[in-house]
């Protein structure tokens, strides 16, 4: 069974695991829309290369 | 294996798959942690804010072990030139950056209770705030240099200056009388701590190393488009 109350620390241990999950989250948001912003310009670039 | 992984191509082909391969065994790994984590019953000790401690401690692991990745591809890319070694120490600056501000936020946030204050200026939490300056200063001097190669010579020296605080930061706690504890779990006689404890953090400890391994192969990705992407441009242009 999960023991969620965490009585007296619920101040320290709650915001602790808040702080993680948003900043973990916004690694994983930038990281993923960097390369997708990339990729579409490469693939942009591509489409627009003057013929050979 | 480096010689491998350094061929862009081959590179890219091969992090396509990996990196969501990582980023599902991290996730996995976060479920199963937190689980056991909060099943676990509270310390005799530091009552329920001994959970802290499953994302603490990761967060701290990770924060050298990034700037590792960062000080070792800085290394490759100073001595070997390799333009993917440059990219990989630019792509693990703001993760490590980011695991070290959390590792920061949850020791004070930890420490407060525990040891009746957020901050003191003892070895080992002033070395993690070096580590920490470290980082943002690496990543200010990247954007600060307009030539690409003048800004990852620059940044991998900076790098390599920085890496002398790893081992200050890890013995610390031995070479100075600190209010932070000495190493639980990596220490000669093993782990100073019960299973019911140990498995959960080693699990956080694996999920965060997976999240940092697919994320850092996410974001070189996005580097070597973003090189592909200019060079694309100035031929466009001409």
């Amino acid at each position: 069974m999960l023991d969620l109350d965490m009585g007296k620390y619920a101040a320290f241990v709650w915001p602790s695991f808040a702080a993680s999950l948003v900043v973990i989250g916004w690694m994983v948001a930038d990281s993923l829309l960097r390369a997708r912003k990339w990729r579409k310009a490469v693939e942009r670039l591509e489409q627009d290369a003057p013929p050979r | 294996m480096f010689a491998a992984l350094a061929n862009p191509q081959r590179f890219m082909a091969l992090s396509r798959w990996f990196a969501p391969l990582l980023g599902a065994g991290a996730v996995a790994c976060a479920l199963a942690g937190l689980w056991l984590g909060f099943a676990a019953p509270e310390d005799y000790q530091q009552g329920d804010t001994v959970r802290m401690m499953f994302i603490h401690v990761p967060a701290a692991w990770l924060s050298m072990f990034a700037y590792a990745c960062l000080a070792g591809a800085s290394f490759f890319g100073l001595v070997f030139r390799h333009p993917l070694a440059d990219a990989a120490a630019r792509a693990a600056a703001p993760l490590g950056a980011g695991f070290t501000f959390l590792a920061l936020l949850t020791g004070s946030l930890w420490g407060k209770p525990m040891w009746g204050t957020w901050w003191v200026w003892d070895a080992r939490l002033t070395s993690v705030l070096v580590l920490f300056l470290f980082y943002l200063a690496y990543i200010a001097l990247q954007a600060a240099i307009e030539d690409e190669t003048k800004a990852a010579r620059a940044g991998a020296i900076l790098a390599l200056v920085g890496a002398v605080n790893l081992p200050i930061v890890k013995f610390s706690v031995d070479w100075w009388s600190t209010l932070h504890q000495t190493a639980s779990v990596l220490r000669a006689g093993g782990p100073a701590m019960p299973a019911v404890y140990l498995a959960p953090l080693l699990l956080m400890g694996l999920a965060y190393t997976l999240t940092f391994g697919a994320l850092w192969q996410v974001r070189v990705r996005a580097e070597v488009w973003r090189r592909r992407a200019a060079v694309l441009q100035l031929r466009n242009a001409g």
